[in-house]
């Protein structure tokens, strides 16, 4: 069984985010970089995969500026066994759509029998590439999985996770793509022999032209453009409301509907 | 502007949801910015005249699909059936709900169509010459983007704008003036569904969910155990709302992932929401600091949470919350609410 996973290297969710002076894009330049945490759980599961099923690769995939490679580290020193970086100067400003595309035109010359994702990545929060993909690829979706089995000749998974009608058991038949959302495993931190069978590791680098890409551009492939980028208005402070548990109760009552009439 | 503003109308059965009416706020808005008129798709199999009503919204052309495999949602099918329709009628707007489904849904049009597509969308601004701007939360609400398609929409053949807004934070537009739409019947070509749900559990039912709640009262650690969430359900229950919990809460096997809130839970964004036991750690506070009305309480006055809260009670949950349920009984029961 062949695993790709996708990766991508986000801002830590702890960090502080500033917004660059042009008002149009982030200021990465004191950031801490992690793999993104929905990838965590995809990357978990293909190794678990792996490790369960007894034989195959899990590979993974970004396309990224080079300090993604860190990224791609920290999946080799969980277990990944290769790690491919896509990036080209060219590859400067791609939106979501552009990124999709450019995955795709990759991924459609590899054989695989599962692509896994994250829901989502915590910096741009679109939730774009998995269905994306999928519909690049031909391939049917499974998105937000919970939880994940096989038939015994792996051709068929059965994925679960919570839609709009409840918790969906749902069939699909391999190659399929599916994206990870928390609940469907608990990360493994990386050994040290992980970690330092990872820095040895080769990271193969595949650029504009190796995707077919040269002379033609990318311009086309961007259909957003972002105009600006804006802090959300601060909260006005609030307001502790005096007084023992009976006393504060009643005067939030109060609050809630004469001042902030909410009620 | 092209041809129409449209949306994608969402209903359960025979009822529009919620979301329905603050697509067509937006909708009716974009169509008077845009000197276009306003439609709306309807997906599904058998849904009565659902159709009829939206005429009082001002909708002046509803397209209706109506096929067994549009049913319910599965991916392939709705993403085929909207194809169909977008690459038919050419509109220059596409609006949706950002719904579990529509995650999976909006980004297959956009690729199909090489369209623009902005999700989960908090507004939209609208620029001279009858164009405008999305403006979404992104880094869990850090920050707000303002985007619009790279190649401004030409009219014609260009591809529809994909817009999806988040619910709940655009008011319900009110039925106006009884008028009947244009129906427009499409017929649907059925293309093989690749993904087959074999069975559902915890159906989501009439229970309420907690992103389309207007109170949602949350618990934490501070609530101590299971079995004392049943305070939080009894007060949900006197103003309409609906029951959140904190990751640790999820993580302690207390309550369903289902409830949680926060970076790697649900947005919410209610009225009110009501947070009980909570610290206030920066990734539950991403999921719920664009609620318009923030109580917290907590028996420690530093706690993070009180950083956001509107209104803060330095106390104990179990006896703040007791008489915060009786008087909110007392008031609702003089006046009916939310
Ligand atoms: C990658 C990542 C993603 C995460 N995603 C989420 C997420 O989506 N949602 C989320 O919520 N968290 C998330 N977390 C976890 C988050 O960091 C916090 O650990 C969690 O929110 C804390 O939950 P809590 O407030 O219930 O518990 P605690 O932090 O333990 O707080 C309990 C609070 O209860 C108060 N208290 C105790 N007893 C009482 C009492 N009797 N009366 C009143 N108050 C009392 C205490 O003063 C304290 O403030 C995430 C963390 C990481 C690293
Ligand atoms: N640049 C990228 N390279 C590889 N995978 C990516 C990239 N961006 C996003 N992904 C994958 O797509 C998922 C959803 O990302 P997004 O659509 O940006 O929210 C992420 O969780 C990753 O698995």
């Amino acid at each position: 069984m062949n695993i790709i996973v996708c990766i991508k290297q986000v801002p830590d969710s702890e960090a502080q985010v500033k917004i660059a002076s042009d008002g149009k894009a982030l200021d990465l330049d004191q950031v801490k970089f992690v793999l993104n945490p929905y990838d965590e759980f995809a990357v978990e599961e293909a190794i678990r995969i792996k490790e369960k099923k007894g034989d195959g690769t899990v590979t993974v995939v970004s396309l990224g500026p080079p300090r993604v490679k860190d990224a791609l580290r920290s999946a080799l020193a969980m277990g990944a066994d290769q790690a491919v970086l896509l990036w080209d100067p060219a590859f400067e400003g791609l939106d979501s759509h552009g990124t999709a595309v450019l995955l795709s035109r990759y991924l459609a010359g590899q054989t695989y029998d599962l692509i896994l994702l994250g829901k989502q990545a915590i910096d741009d929060d679109m939730s774009y590439i998995g269905p994306a993909l999928a519909d690049l690829l031909k391939l049917p979706l499974v998105s937000v999985v919970t939880k994940l089995e096989f038939s015994p000749d792996y051709k068929t998974a059965f994925a679960q996770r919570e839609g709009e009608r409840g918790v969906e058991k749902i069939e699909v038949s391999l190659p399929a793509v599916l994206t990870a959302q928390k609940g469907l495993n608990e990360p493994r931190y990386a050994s040290l022999m992980g970690i330092m069978k990872a820095k040895k590791k080769e990271i193969q680098e595949v650029n504009a032209a190796a995707l077919g890409m040269e002379g033609s551009g990318t311009s086309d492939l961007v259909k957003s453009r972002v105009t600006k980028l804006d802090y959300p208005p601060k909260r006005p402070p609030g307001k502790i409301v005096p007084g023992d548990a009976a006393t504060a109760a009643k005067e939030l009552v109060r609050l809630l509907r004469e001042e902030a009439k909410i009620i | 502007m092209g041809q129409g503003i449209w949306i994608l109308a969402e209903h359960r059965g025979s009822e529009f949801r919620p979301i329905t009416m603050e697509l067509l706020t937006w909708g009716k808005k974009l169509s008077e910015h845009c000197g276009a008129p306003l439609a709306a798709v309807l997906l599904g199999h058998e849904i009565g005249n659902l159709e009829e009503k939206l005429g009082n919204y001002g909708v002046q052309t509803v397209y209706v699909m109506d096929h067994p495999d549009l049913a319910v949602f599965n991916l392939d099918s709705h993403k085929e059936a909207m194809t169909q329709l977008l690459k038919k009628y050419l509109p220059a707007v596409l609006l949706l709900g950002n719904s579990i489904y529509n995650r999976e849904l909006a980004p297959a049009l956009s690729v199909r169509l090489g369209a623009f597509l902005s999700v989960d969308c908090t507004s939209l601004e609208l620029k001279e010459g009858g164009t405008f701007e999305t403006v979404r939360p992104m880094v869990a609400g850090k920050v707000l983007a303002h985007a619009a398609p790279a190649v401004p929409p030409g009219g014609g053949a260009a591809p529809a704008v994909i817009v999806s807004l988040r619910p709940n934070v655009t008011p319900r537009l009110e039925p106006g003036e009884r008028a009947t739409p244009d129906l427009v019947q499409v017929p649907y070509e059925p293309v093989p569904l690749r993904t087959k749900v074999l069975e559902i559990t915890q159906t989501a039912g009439d229970e309420m969910d907690v992103t389309e709640a207007r109170v949602v009262i949350s618990g934490g650690r501070g609530m101590k155990g299971p079995e004392h969430f049943k305070l939080l359900e009894e007060l949900a229950k006197v103003v309409g709302g609906a029951v959140g919990a904190s990751r640790m809460v999820v993580d302690l096997g207390w309550i369903d992932h289902h409830y949680q809130v926060g970076q790697t839970g649900k947005v919410v964004t209610p009225d009110l929401y009501i947070a009980c036991g909570i610290s206030g750690a920066i990734q539950h506070l991403v999921g719920m600091t664009s609620s318009k009305c923030i109580v917290a309480i907590n028996k420690d006055p530093e706690a993070n949470i009180f950083k956001v809260a509107d209104y803060g009670i330095v106390g104990d949950v179990f006896e703040v919350l007791p008489h915060l349920t009786e008087e909110l009984k007392k008031l609702l029961s003089e006046k009916s609410l939310v």
